[in-house]
This record gives structure tokens, sequence and C-alpha cells, in this order.
């Protein structure tokens, strides 16, 4: 109808990451496959994944070990899988924790106002200091390594970041007529909130912890990279890291590379996924 | 001679149907005061940016613009360079997006002329505080941001920015749309007063009929991408040729004969992805007839005025002597 | 004057927080299961002397808010306490390890700001084909956690190729910087994705504003149009990105660090977390808190010089 010359801003970003784009399918579709591969990781992994058998050490691709082995001649394959569950449940669980606890939190600041919205943001602003990172470290310094203490720490250092997100979420959906309407007509705040204002607001947050999630992966790798996170026998990427550093130096930096890529690959999937979806749900409310 | 002569001008967007602006032909002589008037869609903008060879990307104009004797349809970049700074000068519609919120207004004003080494900085600034006083703007303004004065003293820093390479021709685009109404009416004053004062020649784009009739010499019609209409100013509005001007008429409140019944125009404009056979207006038209919808009309002269003319096939009728409320 | 009283309200902000930062710093300690005493001393001989050493240097005995306000006082004066694993002061410790590390994060700094903004640019200016490769490229980058590209990094080019030393610091700059190339690079690949993204959307919000149009009617030279009314206008983003950057800087450090056992301060809070030294993982992470909260401030204070709409008044922009 107006003529081109009328620009609307942001159609350009749009354009980068059409949800329907190949990549875009393609990476979700990794995420499917990663998900199976892991609940299948013990009948799909040819070995035990932690049998010792120094006799292949650092051994090459072959027909008995199809990605090769690790410095203690363990099944790089075999770790890779099994490595998957605790790579992937430890981020579902910082996603999973920070999402309840922040959409919790978040609503009832939003709804609510007054001394806990206030509460709220003085705490954010603190937690916002420590990088979640820094955080895990030092409640690991104090309560010794293991899976739990850093997801913990993530999802305390991610909790903000959601309730924010929702705070103003619920804001912005409270100024919405069909809110007032309810409100006429008797219904009670609880019951709105869970009942219609989630629903509609569940889409950006759901987005935005896909893409969490991502992030979430990339700093339990890296403890697990320090040696902070998983314990040492766990299969576990960032930790088949840690162990193939030296093989690295030494010149068979197999072990160590496929991990590597296999981080890269899942937080790429994830981002794009993430991304793709926050995308579509910005369209849809225009 | 004429500071701005476009011939059948085309300007083909990818993936429309049509061309957008479709034989356009328009002339604005030193000093005149021109009125380019349709609804938004109409390519009225697009033909007027397109005089300073601002078109959209992919876009792809035919014809001649001569602006001052030189085609900018053929012109390289650095001579299009030259005739942005000096000879042709646009004025946007909404000063509050035409001019960089985080530069300073004398930044603005002279940055054309100093980029293009046409003046001095010490010259240009020179020039900027007295273009700002003939605008009646405070020159303190040079050292201030947009953010910090009002929307219509910022259109006025937009004219003087437009009349800082002292040009042959103004296009003003919607100048006082995105203003209040008391605002409008100063700008518009303003426009005149300098017209007068600097001799200029100007193109004015707008969709407000009585704007058009107020401050301008003579008038083009501009629908679906061609000239319906065009004829001195007073004439075209007492006895238009054209049903679309008649029915553009019929649609304005007027404040000399009030009760009089508004009569809108059904139906839309054609849309850029059909192609046109006959007349454009044909589908909306109230006297259309068979030959509408098979023959694009040509522009035809009125009967002993032969400056207005208008593209239709019963236009004759029409403009013998009925009023333009018929 | 205004620029004054917003500095002085940021910066008792600032000291609030930083407070508060302290005091989880210092109190994470009791969180610890047993007494602080055999926390502080897990796993070494705890004779009576040890045990009363380190009653008395963390005041144990006393009420827990004069112990705090103690220690409080220390770290004002520099004294971090004694590391435990090394068994000299925290804070010679860290002035021999700090240089290092602040050495490695300018660096990567200086790749970040160079490559990442050109690349935006680049994207955002050229379109088509270069904006598609570096939306993918920068998609990658961003997918790639420090320590995976530290170890990729350390494989092709300090082993396969042996153009870097895989590790170490070096001794003198033109060797510390050869040292430290590598880590730099590793450091920045994530930042660089992360900046190029951010300058190329924010350029090209700034390109399809009608002010561009109006600079090249007014006949605006291509170069400057670019400069002057889009990147101009994109550094405010780019300004508000560089705190974040430099957070995420400080922190994969450590990862760096222990990948190319640079001895920085990345590295000492790895060993110190490690073999539960206790006062130096405190020290590290006040400094890296109070570092990043300085960055804030410093990004607060040139925001209205980058963007005059934004009125130094208003504090900080809480969402």
């Amino acid at each position: 109808m107006s003529t081109v010359l009328v620009r609307r801003p942001g159609l350009a970003r749009l354009r980068s990451t059409d949800p329907r784009s190949p990549l875009h399918v393609l990476c979700v579709g990794f995420v499917g496959v990663l998900t199976l591969a892991a609940l299948l990781a013990p009948w799909l992994a040819p070995h035990d994944p932690n049998a010792v058998d120094l006799g292949n050490a650092l051994a090459g691709t072959s027909a008995h070990h199809p990605l090769g082995a690790d410095a203690a001649g363990r099944d790089t394959l075999s770790r890779l899988l099994v490595g998957a569950r605790t790579s992937l449940l430890g981020p579902l669980g910082v996603v999973t924790f920070s999402t309840v606890t922040g959409v919790a939190v978040g609503m009832a600041a939003a709804w609510r106002g007054g001394w806990l919205d206030s509460v709220l943001s003085r705490s954010a602003e603190l937690v916002f200091a420590f990088p979640g990172l820094l955080l895990a470290i030092l409640i690991i310094s104090v309560y010794g390594e293991g899976l739990v203490a850093p997801v913990v720490a993530l999802a305390v250092a991610y909790f903000p970041y959601v309730s924010r997100l929702t705070r103003s979420l619920v804001l912005a959906e409270r100024e919405r007529p069909y809110v007032s309407a309810y409100v006429v007509q008797g219904n009670g705040a609880l019951q709105i909130c869970l009942r219609h204002v989630l629903p509609n607001i569940a889409p950006v947050v759901l987005a935005q912890a896909t893409i969490s999630f991502g992030y979430a992966l990339m700093d339990l790798a890296g403890l697990s990279f320090l040696g902070l996170g998983v314990p040492a026998l766990t299969p576990d990427w960032g930790r088949m890291v840690f162990d193939g550093q030296s093989a690295v130096q030494q010149g068979y930096p197999l072990s160590a590379v496929l991990p590597c890529v296999l981080i890269v690959l899942t937080v790429v999937a994830f981002n794009v996924a993430g991304e793709g979806w926050a995308d579509r749900v910005a369209r849809r409310d225009r | 001679m004429n500071v701005l002569d476009i011939t059948d001008l085309r300007i083909i967007l990818p993936g429309s149907a049509r061309p957008v602006v479709d034989g356009v032909g328009l002339t604005v002589a030193a000093g005149e005061t021109v009125a380019l008037v349709g609804e938004s869609g109409s390519g009225k903008t697009l033909t007027s940016r397109s005089v300073l060879g601002l078109l959209p990307p992919g876009a792809r104009a035919e014809g001649s613009i001569r602006v001052a004797g030189d085609d900018v349809v053929t012109m390289d970049s650095a001579r299009l360079r030259a005739l942005r700074t000096s000879t042709a000068a646009m004025i946007f519609q909404d000063p509050r997006a035409a001019i960089n919120p985080l530069r300073r207004i004398g930044d603005f004003l002279t940055e054309g002329v100093v980029s293009n080494k046409t003046l001095k900085r010490a010259t240009a600034t020179a020039r900027a505080s007295e273009l700002l006083r003939a605008v009646g703007v405070d020159e303190g303004a040079l050292r201030r941001y947009p953010g910090q004065v009002s929307g219509g003293m910022l259109q006025r820093v937009m004219i003087a920015a437009a009349l800082m390479g002292d040009p042959a021709l103004l296009l003003a685009d919607e100048p006082t749309t995105a203003l209040d109404v008391t605002t409008q009416a100063e700008v518009i004053a303003l426009l005149t007063r300098l017209r007068e004062r600097f001799g200029t020649g100007m193109l004015f784009v707008t969709h407000d009929l009585d704007l058009a009739a107020a401050i301008s010499d003579r008038v083009y019609v501009m629908y679906a991408g061609r000239i319906a209409e065009t004829g001195p100013a007073t004439e075209l509005f007492a006895r238009p040729g054209h049903p679309y001007t008649a029915g553009l008429l019929a649609s304005t409140p007027r404040l000399d004969a009030p009760g009089r019944r508004l009569t809108a125009i059904d139906g839309r404009p054609p849309d850029l992805r059909t192609a046109l056979t006959g007349c454009p207006f044909a589908p909306r038209c109230p006297s259309s007839t068979e030959i509408c919808g098979e023959r694009a009309p040509l522009p035809t002269a009125a009967p002993g005025r032969p400056d207005h003319r208008f593209a239709c096939h019963h236009g004759r009728r029409l403009a013998e002597g009925s009023p333009a409320d018929a | 004057m205004n620029v004054l009283r917003f500095v002085v309200r940021r910066l008792a902000e600032m000291a609030l927080t930083l407070l508060a930062a302290s005091f989880v710093v210092f109190g994470a300690l009791y969180l610890a299961p047993g007494s602080p005493a055999s926390f502080l001393l897990s796993g070494r001989s705890a004779s009576p002397a040890a045990i009363a050493a380190i009653n008395a240097q963390y005041h144990l005995d006393d009420p827990f808010a004069v112990r705090y306000l103690r220690w409080l006082g220390d770290v004002l004066r520099g004294d971090f306490g004694r590391s435990i694993t090394y068994r000299t002061d925290v804070s010679a410790l860290l002035t021999d390890r700090l240089p290092t590390t602040l050495l490695l994060v300018a660096m990567t700094l200086t790749v970040v700001m160079v490559i990442g903004l050109l690349l935006g640019r680049l994207a955002a200016v050229r379109g088509g084909v270069t904006d598609s490769a570096v939306l993918v490229g920068t998609t990658f980058a961003v997918g790639t956690p420090s320590f995976v590209a530290a170890v990729l990094l350390q494989g092709l080019f300090a082993v396969r190729l042996g153009w870097f030393p895989s590790s170490g610091d070096g001794d003198g700059i033109a060797d510390m910087l050869w040292h430290l190339t590598l880590p730099a690079v590793a450091l920045a690949l994530y930042l660089v994705g992360m900046l190029a993204r951010v300058t190329r959307s924010a350029m090209l919000d700034a390109l399809a504003g009608e002010h561009v149009t109006v600079a090249r009617s007014r006949g605006v030279p291509e170069r400057q149009v670019i400069r002057r009314h889009v990147l101009r206008n994109a550094l405010g983003t780019v300004l508000t990105t560089a705190g974040l950057i430099v957070s995420t800087l400080l922190v994969s450090t450590i990862l760096v660090e222990s990948a190319f056992s640079v001895g920085g301060v990345g590295q000492l809070l790895e060993l110190a977390t490690t073999t539960k030294d206790f006062p130096t993982v405190q020290a590290i992470s006040l400094i890296i808190v109070a570092l990043f909260m300085a960055v804030n401030l410093v990004v607060d204070l040139l925001l209205p010089l980058v963007d005059p709409r934004i009125a130094l008044t208003s504090g900080r922009s809480s969402a």
C-alpha cells in the first residue's frame, strides 16, 4: 500500500534467523538426536565407558574403537554417548531451577510490587556483580567438587535474569485489557496469573531458557574442564577435554577434539533453536 | 528556464507488476511553487525523492529528470553529490526522525557543505547562524542537540539546512504533516516568505488539497503512479477535469460551504502487484465506461486552457462548466 | 554540578553493592560443613599451633560481626591475609601475577574491539554474502567456550604447527606477547562473535533510520554517512556491551590461563580452589567483582557522552 521507502526497522534482523531456515531445522533436529542418544546411551555405547585398557591408550579409530580411545584406553565413543547424559542433565537442572524460581519470584514481584519488588531488584543487582562461573567457583571452594554444587550455584546466578525478564513481561501483560476484565469478573490474582498470564508469557520465557541452556552447558563444561565439576570418573564432555588435554600436547588430539566439537555443536544448536523461537514469538506479538 | 524538468519518468521496483511511477512529466520554473498531490502509495514521495537520486535499493529509473539542466538519472555519484549539496535540497516530513539525535544542530546544518568542501567550516557556521535567524531560530541552537528543541523549531532547522547550499530547487515532502496545527501554519508562512526572499523553485509534496491550493501556483494530481491532472491551482480546484480530483475535492470538508455532504471515494487504489490495463481509476470511477477498462487515457488539455490537462476519457465533459462538488 | 552529583551517587551505589559482595565472599566460609578452622585447614596437619595460628589470623574467637569488620578493615588496607597453600601474603601473590593477567586482558580487548567492530561493520554495510558469512561464523564463535578454543588452538598452532609455545608466560615483554598470543585469541573468539553481532544489529537499526537517508540527500559522502550517522549511532549499544565483554573476559581468564598454564590471577584462582586455599579465593573473587563494577561505572559515565539523550540524573536504567 504505502511506498516502499517506508522502512520497517528490525525487518533486516528477522531475516537472518528465519525459523524455517535450513540452519534452524538442522539445529532442532540435532537437539532431538542428541536427546535421544543421551536417553539410549547405555544401550548404544559399544563399551563400558570406564573400562581402562592401557594397551589401547591413545588408539586411533579402528573397528573396535570407532572414535579411538583416550590416554587410559577408554573408548571415546562410549564416553561421548554416556557423557551426553551428564553434559545435558546439568544444564537442564540449571535452566529448570532458575526458570521455575525466576518466574515465580518475578511474577510475584511484578504483581505485588512494593517491598518484594525492591528486595528482588536489589538482590538481583548483587548477583549481577558475580559472573555465574565465579559464583560457582566460590561455592565449590567451600563445598568441594561435585555435580550438585555447580548446578545450584549457576542456577542462583541465572535466576535474576529470568526473574527480571518475567517481571517486565508480567508488567506489560498486566496493562492489557483482558487482565482488568478478569479482575472485574472477580477472579483471584493467583488464578489470573496461572491461568492467563503465565501461558501468554511462557513462549518468551521458554525461548530464553533454550538460549540459557547453551550458556549453562558452556559454564558447566568449563567447570568440569577445571576439574571442579563432575567427579573424576564420571564421563562428561568438559571432563573429557580436561583429561584429553595432555594427550593433545603429546600430539594425540582426537580424544579431546571430539568432545570439543560436540560441545560447540550443542551450544550452537540450542542458541539457534532458541533465537529462532524468540523471533517467531516476537513476530507473533507484533 | 525550468529548475526541474521531469519527462516520462518511470520507476520500476523489484517484485512489482507495474512501474510505481509510470510516465510522469512535471516541471517547476525558477521561483515557482508547484504542488504534487496524491494519497499515500500514489508514488508522489518516490517521484520527489528520485529528483535527488534517492531510490530504494534495487529500484530502476527511466526517462529523464533534469535539475537546472542536468539529468539526474544518468549522473555519476560525484556529480550527484554536488547536486545534493548545492542545486537541490529536500525538506523531510518528520524532523525528529530526519535529524540525527546524537549530533549537534550546528553539525547537521554544516555537514553537507563542509564535507564536500563547498564551504570552509567557519564560513559554513556563519551561514548557518544567518539562516537560523532567517527561519526565526535563535543561533544558540547551533550548539544544542535535536532533543533539546521543539518539533516546530526542528522543522525550521530542517528548512535552514535545506537552504545551506543556496539551492535553486527545494523539494518539500509533506513538511508539515508531523507537526501540530499551529506550527503547521507558521512553517507554511515561513516557506512562502523564504521562497520570495531567495527565489527558489519549490516542489511541494502533500496529500492535503487545501494546503496545496494555499501555497502553490500550479498543481499536479497523482494517482497510481501517473499524473491524473495538472493545471493552475485556482483553475484546477474550481473546475477539476478528472473524476479523481473531483472526488478528492468532494471528500474534503470546506469551511466556506458548511452543511455540504461529504462523499468518500469508494474502493481503494490498485495494488502494486497487479498490472494495469486501461485507466487506473476506472474501478472506482462513477463515470467509467467500457473504454476506461481497455485503454489508458492520454493527457488532454481542457478547451481554451492549454495549461489545464487531465488524463480521462470523459474529462472534457466534466471540466466543461460543472462545479467542483458535482 | 549535575555530573558530579551523578558520579557521587553512582560511587555510593557501587560501594554499597561491593559491601554486600564482600559480605557474600566472607560469609561463604560459614556455609562450609564443619568449623571454619577445620575447613580452612582441611586435609592439612592440624597441629594445635596451626589451629591457634588460624584462629588468630581469622579472629575466630571473636563474634561474627567483629570478625567480618576486622576482615573488611584488613581488605580495605590491601591485606587479604595469608595464602594457606603458598604460605605467603595473598597480596604479594596477586601483585606477582596481576601484570600477566592484565597484559592478557589488554591484548584480548584490543583484538576483540578491532576485529569485532570491523566484522560487525562489514556485515551491516556490505550485506549479502558477506553478511551471511559473518552471521554463520559468529554463530559458531559464540557457541565456542573459551577453554574449547584454547585446547583446539593449542593442538593446532602449538603442537601440530609449532608456531607458538603451548604453555607458560615467557620472560621479557616480547616473549610474553608471544606466549600470550594463543591465550588471547582463545579468549577473544567468543567475544569477537558477540561484539560483531551486537555491532551488526545496532548498525542495521541505525541504517534503517530516516536520518541516514537525509544525510545522503544532502550530499554527505557515503563513508562519512557510515561513520557519522551509522557507526556513531551504534556506539551506545557497543559501549553497553563492553561492560558485559569485560566481565565475561575476566572470568574466562580462569579457564584459558589454566589451559595454557599462564601464571596469572586466573590460574591462581583455579589452583586455590582445588587446594582449598580460601583466603586466596576470597581475594580474587572480590577483585573480579570490584573490577567488573568499576567497568560498569565507567560505561555509565561514558554513556551520556556518547548519547546526549541519556540524562545523567536518572541513575541506572533498571528495567
